[in-house]
């Protein structure tokens, strides 16, 4: 009956499905926004958003900062996905390859050695971490998270012991210095000349590679023999297992990939931003977000979560700088009330 | 510890025997611990150890009987000492109220209270693992909101200038009264806890941590249970942060930060999960390691020590140091069984 009655309502009512209106709706919210980045605004709007400037420049800083967070929570979500290990550790990877990046780049004078350094080094560090230490607790996922939250304790303090308390940036090369001139007019002169935005350089190409390596892995996950393996095992271990499929060969892959992601965006990061203790906390917490909003081992997932919690975490600072963190906070309990397995999660 | 109090005198072998000669020899020693002890073993290590061992009892309680494994107590014990603080007096000029203690000290329980129940409400949406996970997204999100707000939290200074009351001609902040008060909080929420647990609430909690879909199926509203459990796990982290902040006499961000809420988790797997005295035996060998560790590693490398220790307990023993005296215990039960030569 009710069945019946549902299709006959939405058509009586707008002659469209749900589908439809949750589209349109979708159309004219992109509508609204591309009207707030590329028009001058009016008075009455400048007055409420602060300054037109403020607020594309919080859109531009939360889409860069997302696509940081991506990097670091694609693999976290990965190894999530495909081992149920939440490894704790993953801020701690990080860090390290900021570091490791920041040391490259300091002796080589290469900006894009460290960052190879900072994915290939933490690569083997991820292999070493599953193959000595979490192959062993296989199938006891508590242990497993207890175990990544006490070397995190000890990469910490070690790291502290090794760099010590101090702030470091990693210095970019010069081509990519300076800024870029966006299409977006900020203000009107009173002669009439329209003033552009302009971006830093750096961020733009930040953002470019995280999209770049999203593609990528989502290619290697949807269109490659290993991808499918992955998959396979995200959906049922023990099946693939009983395949014939070397697990433990897909899980150290897994492994690589997540933690040399990590120390990538570590050094990408560190670039951007400055390298510091604690810095670890702060990527860990933005991975954790992500993926309790995205949903667990589903890189679009990853992908969603990190673009919310960036932007929320940009708008936040500039509109209410000293509750900023609760908006991401309910962004994550909103999405636990309504769909707990997170937006692009399999319900298991 | 009703049942205890209530027994009239002819009865009283019999009581005596339920508490268990363990627990009688330890209580005595407890008690009679100010005797010998200095002011500083008093209160940094005896205190100290019974407020974390509270903190790792709330822990326990989750952890052992609902099979949920929180990192947000710190959080929750941070609630009340912050609401301490801004219901009665402190020194930083922010808030303040003034309340006396005897009403500000259960609204700050209840608050921790209700936070926890929110808390625990948010993360039972999701099972297992992702409890951790949510509860540490959690504490660090109110370890930043804590630093950046001026409004509530007075950011990254916190509150200083928090004093322990003085009632019934007695003041508190003195290193035995404040001890003895820890004491008959912790021994309080101790025997609440394994009284809690054989009572039908605390095995329908363990039957659910055992097997949820079962007992859905039974028609138990799973989720309410585990929320309840949440609820008085507040009140006894709710307490353990009261006495904490009495303890310090500040709070800060620092109080409830990532390294705090890891320290209680490490307190409880450290000692045991699977019995209540668990946590104390862990805090009271985690105390001491902070205090003594710094003559042998120095203070700097603390915490390579104790992640060092965390690991090994986690690999070799995941019941903790209750599990590695269980393991030894029946083997040195069937030595004694063995005939001599």
């Amino acid at each position: 009956m009710s069945l019946l009655d549902r299709p006959s309502q939405a058509l009586s009512s707008g002659g469209m499905t749900l589908r439809q209106a949750w589209g349109l709706a979708g159309l004219l919210a992109a509508a609204v926004l591309a009207w707030l980045v590329f028009a001058a605004w009016p008075d009455w709007l400048n007055a409420i958003l602060i300054s037109k400037k403020a607020f594309v420049s919080a859109i531009l800083n939360g889409i860069t900062l997302a696509g940081l967070y991506f990097l670091v929570a694609s693999g976290f979500t990965l190894i999530f996905g495909l081992m149920r290990n939440v490894n704790l550790a993953h801020g701690s990877l990080y860090l390290l390859g900021a570091y490791i990046g920041y040391e490259v780049t300091n002796r080589t004078g290469y900006w894009l050695l460290g960052v190879a350094a900072g994915f290939a080094v933490l690569a083997i560090v991820g292999v070493i971490m599953q193959v000595f230490v979490f192959r062993r607790l296989e199938g006891d996922d508590l242990r497993q998270t207890l175990v990544s939250i006490g070397i995190s304790i000890v990469a910490a303090d070690l790291m502290l012991a090794v760099w010590a308390g101090g702030t470091y940036q990693i210095s970019t090369p010069e081509w990519l210095d300076g800024a870029l001139t966006l299409p977006v007019i900020t203000a009107v002169r009173s002669n009439g000349a329209s003033v552009f935005l302009t971006y830093p350089l750096y961020r733009v190409v930040v953002l470019a590679a995280a999209i770049v390596i999203g593609v990528g892995l989502w290619l290697m996950l949807h269109k490659t023999r290993v991808g499918m393996m992955i998959r396979a095992g995200v959906d049922d271990r023990a099946m693939l297992q009983a395949s014939g499929v070397n697990v433990h060969a897909v899980f150290a892959i897994v492994f690589a990939v997540g933690a040399g992601l990590a120390g990538f965006a570590g050094v990408v990061g560190g670039s951007a931003l400055s390298v510091a203790p604690g810095e670890d906390v702060r990527y860990l917490l933005a991975s954790l977000v992500v993926v309790i909003v995205g949903g667990m081992g589903s890189i679009t997932g990853a992908a969603i979560g990190a673009l919310l919690i960036g932007l929320a975490e940009q708008i936040g600072l500039v509109y209410f700088p000293t509750y900023g963190i609760v908006l991401t906070f309910v962004i994550m309990v909103v999405t636990l009330a309504i769909r707990p397995q997170g937006i692009m999660g399999k319900a298991r | 510890m009703s049942l205890a109090i209530s027994t009239p005198g002819a009865t009283q072998q019999n009581w005596l025997e339920k508490l268990g000669a363990g627990h009688i020899i330890l209580g005595t020693a407890l008690v009679l611990y100010p005797l010998v002890a200095s002011d500083f073993f008093l209160t940094q290590i005896g205190g100290y150890s019974l407020i974390f061992g509270m903190l790792g009892l709330s822990l326990m309680l989750l952890a052992g009987y609902g099979g949920m494994v929180s990192l947000a107590q710190i959080t929750v014990a941070g609630i009340s000492a912050y609401a301490i603080a801004i219901l009665g007096n402190n020194n930083s000029n922010v808030l303040g109220f003034g309340w006396p203690w005897w009403l500000a000290v259960p609204f700050a329980v209840l608050a921790a209270a209700l936070a926890s129940a929110l808390i625990g409400w948010i993360s039972v949406r999701t099972e297992g693992i992702y409890t951790i996970m949510i509860t540490l997204a959690i504490a660090t999100a109110t370890y930043y909101f804590a630093q950046q707000n001026y409004a509530i939290f007075n950011g990254h200074s916190g509150y200083a200038g928090i004093r322990a009351p003085a009632f019934w001609g007695i003041s508190w902040r003195d290193a035995k009264p404040f001890y003895y008060l820890c004491l008959g909080l912790a021994v309080l929420s101790y025997a609440a806890v394994l009284y809690g647990s054989r009572s039908t609430f605390g095995m329908t909690l363990q039957a659910i941590r055992d097997n949820p879909r079962r007992m859905r199926a039974l028609g138990y509203h799973v989720t309410a249970h585990k929320v309840f459990a949440w609820l008085l796990a507040g009140v006894i982290a709710g307490l353990a942060g009261v006495l904490l902040v009495w303890f310090n006499g500040r709070v800060s961000p620092g109080t409830i930060g990532v390294d705090a809420a890891i320290d209680v988790l490490i307190i409880a797997v450290i000692g045991g999960i699977r019995h209540p005295i668990g946590p104390f035996l862990g805090a009271l060998v985690v105390v001491l390691m902070q205090t003594f560790a710094i003559d042998i590693v120095g203070a700097e490398r603390f915490n390579t020590l104790i992640g060092m220790v965390f690991l090994v307990i986690v690999f070799v023993s995941p019941d903790g140091i209750l599990g590695l005296w269980g393991r030894i215990k029946p083997h040195l039960a069937q030595e004694a069984l063995r005939p001599g030569p």
